[in-house]
Formats: structure tokens, sequence, C-alpha cells
């Protein structure tokens, strides 16, 4: 079955103002920018975001003022320091106040496991005497119901509204094909109640089959697969183009005010139709420069019997 | 500073004409033993790293927590974790659960943090700073370092020492140190771990095996005692056997140069 849909009504079919979602879940690699740059564009309101480490793209949205709950571990510009959105909207109220509840990274991707899983929480050693276990209603400290001597911090399950993941190629049905660091993408595509895979390349059902390893995210959970080339610039995705470090240095500092992001916002974002838009405006050079240099293929796994 | 400029400066007078991040990433360096596992991170901790393998820890292995275990060193300078030469040549490209699961299961030797406040009981404050007129700055938050902090078997932090950011208390406790003195960590239930090195722009300060304070165990070149002390929010102790930071060597300055041609990291 073809799930096979246009970014725009990929948006509007399945977020929703008000749902809690997750994307980034692999860090700093294949980070959704065109999909938050869509959410904006679209105007969808008082989200709630999830995610371990967020580069950049959940500050976009903040600034945007698409956001009313933040579920993070880490909200920032890896490269540089702060993400200015996020400081701004927790430090001084703009554009409007931001819930933020803070998790570590283990105790997010304990909660997404348990969503995952379909069980109520998942029990971790960590953030014991952590101020990060007090302020937040999610984490719960317990004893082990085998040894009641042992401490251990119980971490709710989470189940977001939609998981949106950038992957290197998936087939028409969603199956999904990625590589390099996975982070919390599995159990994220598992915990989320709806699933919007950008795919890099689509291709035929038999090229993931040919590699059954490979699949991280199965179609069966997928509602929705958008084409999507370059939709994770200026992040990196592995064997397809490099990190645009510049990018990132040069956001940090048109950001730093408030009307220096409204400029950046109204140039990459509401400026620009769509990721084939953006890729014109960014150009051929900047996209060059960015692909592979040197190939460096694993070597080929043999599944004959 | 170019690469060449900088082989130049290093070749002109080798021990003296070197920055306060080369020095920090050398002293760091020197924390990690071979065969060590450590849960790296990024900036200097990791060039740190890179050090090390190369010179007196050719067997340390490297996790981290975006899912990434390396046995052999990057090629290129990194800027995140999850930069392409991160993951090419890498051990094993994996979740996150995997590498936290080595981690909270005992596996990982010593952790590599920095943070907005450390105090003097080695705990560490990356989520929001409370200023005295009662303003805010908040900071990114944990990341992994909260977990590293609660599980790792030792942690290592680098920091700028000034007495904003080492005061007497954090304002908020992200990653656990020794909470307030003997016995914290086993009372609240952590298994094991605390603070061992407290490395910052004036001097290295480790943590009393009694009480569990940070006190002073040697000082950086040029850097006055009365300075460290009055830039401490707290009544630094200072050791018995008081030193001057070892100097990096030659060797240890080219191999950090080799690794940051540009100074990115360590200007």
């Amino acid at each position: 079955m073809s799930k096979l849909i246009s970014m725009s009504e990929a948006i509007k079919s399945f977020v929703n103002s008000g749902d809690s979602l997750i994307a980034c879940t692999c860090m700093e690699q294949k980070i959704p920018f065109s999909a938050g740059h869509e959410i904006i564009r679209q105007g969808i309101k008082e989200l709630t975001l999830l995610c371990p480490i967020s580069d950049v793209l959940y500050d976009q949205m903040i600034g945007a003022g698409c956001v009313t709950r933040m579920m993070p571990a880490w909200v920032g510009n890896v490269m540089m320091g702060s993400a200015y959105n996020f400081r701004r909207a927790v430090e001084k109220n703009i554009p409007h106040p931001i819930e933020v509840i803070d998790y570590s990274n283990l105790t997010m991707a304990c909660a997404i496991h348990a969503g995952a899983m379909g069980i109520p929480y998942m029990p971790t050693r960590s953030l014991l005497g952590s101020d990060i276990l007090k302020g937040n209603d999610s984490l719960l400290e317990i004893n082990s119901p085998f040894d009641k001597s042992e401490r251990l911090c119980a971490v709710k399950a989470l189940n977001p509204d939609v998981g949106i993941f950038h992957v290197q190629r998936a087939d028409k049905n969603g199956s999904s094909h990625t590589w390099g660091n996975i982070g919390i993408t599995s159990d994220a595509a598992l915990a989320a109640k709806k699933v919007i895979i950008v795919a890099e390349e689509i291709v035929d059902s038999a090229v993931i089959e040919s590699d059954p390893n490979r699949t991280v995210i199965p179609g069966l959970v997928v509602d929705a697969v958008v084409h999507d080339p370059f939709g994770a610039h200026p992040s990196p995705v592995q064997g397809a183009y490099n990190r645009d470090h510049k990018f990132y240095t040069d956001y940090h500092q048109q950001t730093r005010e408030r009307d220096g992001f409204k400029r950046w916002l109204e140039e990459w974002v509401y400026g620009v139709e769509d990721r084939s838009d953006y890729c014109e405006k960014l150009g051929r050079d900047c996209l060059n420069s960015l692909k592979i240099k040197v190939s460096r293929p694993a070597v080929a796994t043999e599944f004959g019997y | 500073m170019s690469r060449a400029q900088a082989q130049i400066s290093m070749t002109s007078s080798p021990k003296s004409d070197y920055t306060m991040a080369e020095l920090m990433v050398v002293a760091a360096s020197r924390e990690i033993k071979d065969n060590e596992i450590v849960f790296v991170g990024m900036r200097l901790p990791l060039l740190a790293f890179l050090l090390a393998k190369r010179l007196h820890a050719p067997s340390a292995v490297a996790l981290f927590e975006n899912g990434v275990i390396r046995e052999s060193p990057a090629n290129e300078l990194l800027f995140t974790m999850g930069d392409p030469p991160n993951i090419l040549g890498a051990t094993m490209a994996t979740s996150m659960i995997t590498v936290m699961s080595l981690l909270q299961s005992g596996k990982v030797d010593v952790g590599f943090l920095g943070a907005g406040e450390v105090d003097k009981f080695g705990n560490l404050n990356s989520t929001l700073v409370i200023k005295q007129d009662g303003s805010k700055v908040r900071l990114p938050g944990s990341g992994g370092a909260a977990d590293i902090a609660s599980l790792a078997g030792r942690i290592v932090t680098l920091m700028d020492h000034s007495r904003k950011r080492l005061p007497e208390r954090v304002s908020y406790l992200t990653s656990p140190g020794y909470g307030s003195g003997p016995n914290w960590r086993e009372q609240v239930g952590l298994v094991r771990g605390g603070a061992d090195c407290l490395i910052t722009t004036k001097g290295i300060l480790r943590f009393d095996s009694e009480t569990k304070e940070a006190y002073l165990d040697t000082i950086h070149e040029n850097i006055d005692l009365k300075e460290i002390i009055s830039e401490t929010g707290w009544a630094l102790k200072t050791s018995d056997n008081l030193r001057k930071t070892s100097n990096p060597t030659d060797e240890e300055l080219s191999v950090v140069r080799e690794l940051d041609p540009n100074r990115f990291w360590t200007a």
C-alpha cells in the first residue's frame, strides 16, 4: 500500500494543534527540519515537544510560537551552546511562556522504551538525588519489588501523539532503512500513535527486503511517507550529505536577538514554499559542497542459504 | 591561528606557549588509563580522549550517548558526536539504550562532563542558574550528564574557574556528585561513582576520600593561589602537597594541534 504523500499533506493530515510530538530521535543526525518548517508554516500551535537532544529545530519551533510545553533532556545548538529562542521563552516569556519538564537522555530513552513496549513504566538507577527527579512528576523513586533495599527511579511511559523520522531510504509503505547512530528512533516509532517517515530516497520493497537488519522502522507502524531530499539539512545524513556547520554558526549569530530570529524565520521558513524551494535558495554550490566526497560502502552482506 | 602558525610558535618556544584550553585537554587526557571504557562527550574531553589514545591509552574505548562505540579514533575533528566522520569506522552504531545499558550496568570506567556550575561536593548544574537579583538563566539541560554522573565509575569535569561558576552549593542539582557530603550517594541509592577530578582554568581540584570535599591539588603555571581562593565560592582547602600542574610536553602539544589544527576548540 502506498502511503506516499507531500509534506504539506502529511502535516495537515497527521499533526494537530495540542499534540505531543517526538522528532530529533537520532540526536544530531537526520533531524527532520523540513517537517518542522512545514509545521511552522501551517501555524500549528500548543505542541508538546519531546526529545533526548534537540539541535536547533525545536528552538525554531519555540521561536515561531508553536510550542507550549517542552519535555527534553537538552535543548541548544550543539556546536555553539545556547538556543536563544528556548532561553527567551523560559527566561522572558517571549514569544509566550512555555512549561519545561526536564529529563536526562537515559530517562527519556526509558520513557519511550516503556511506551514502545506497552508497559506503564521502566525502572532505572539513574537520577537518584538529582533535582531533575524532584521536578518531574513522571519520575518517581521506588524500591525494587524484588529487593526492598534497592532504590530505583521509575520512569513513566510516554506515547507521543506523533513521531517524525528522517531516514536514508523507505519503501512506499514506510518500511525504513536507516544507518549511522540510531538514538531512540526504533522505540519512538513504536511508541508514537502516528508516524511520519521523511526519506531521502523512495525505493522498491525489494531493496528493503534485501537487508532486513537495516530496517529500523517497519511499515506496519507508519501512517505517511514523504519523499524530501535534503530534508534534514543542516543536520547530516550518513552516506548522503555532511553537516552544514556554517549554517549552525550563522544561525547562532543571527538569532541572538528576537528581531534577528524573525528575519531568519521569514527568510528560511515563511519565505520558501517547501524543501525543494529551500534547496534552490541554498544553491547548487552549497548542496554540492555537502554531498559525500569519498564513497565508503559497507561490505555486502550474504543472506543466501 | 593556522596550523602552520601553530607549528612555528610551537617550535620557537615550546613549553610556555600553550593556551589554557590546550593545558586542560592535556590534563584531562592524563586522567584516562589504558584499556578504560570512557564516556567521552564533545569539545575538550573528546580531544583529551584522542590524545590519550595516541600517547598512553591506545586500547581505551569511547562511548557516545547517541549510540556510537569507537575503538579507533575518527579521522577528522568533530563538532558534534553525530558528525559522519564519527560514524565511519565506528565499532558499533546502535541505539542510545544499548550504550546507556553499558553505563547503567557498571561497565564504564570514567565519564567527562562540563557544566554551568560545580560546587564543593562536585555536584553539577547544567539546567538553571538563579542569579542574586532573582533572574534566571536557562542552560540547555542534562543531556546524558546526569546519567553519566549517576552511573559511571568516576567523573572528570572541565570548567572555567570563577566565583560564579564554583558556588558553595549549586542552585539546581542536575548531575550528582557527593550531594551534601560523605555517604550521601549511598543514602540516595546511587550504586557507584562520584566526582574524581575537577580541571579548571586555574588548577586541578580533587576530592577528599573522607569528607568528599574538593581541594586544590595543583595550580596552573602563572596562577596565584590567592586568586584561586578568591575565585572559589567556598573556603577552598589545599593539598598538603600542593604543586604546579605539569606543563604539557612538546609531544602532547603537537598531537593536540594536529587534532584541532584551526584551534576551534583550543583557542
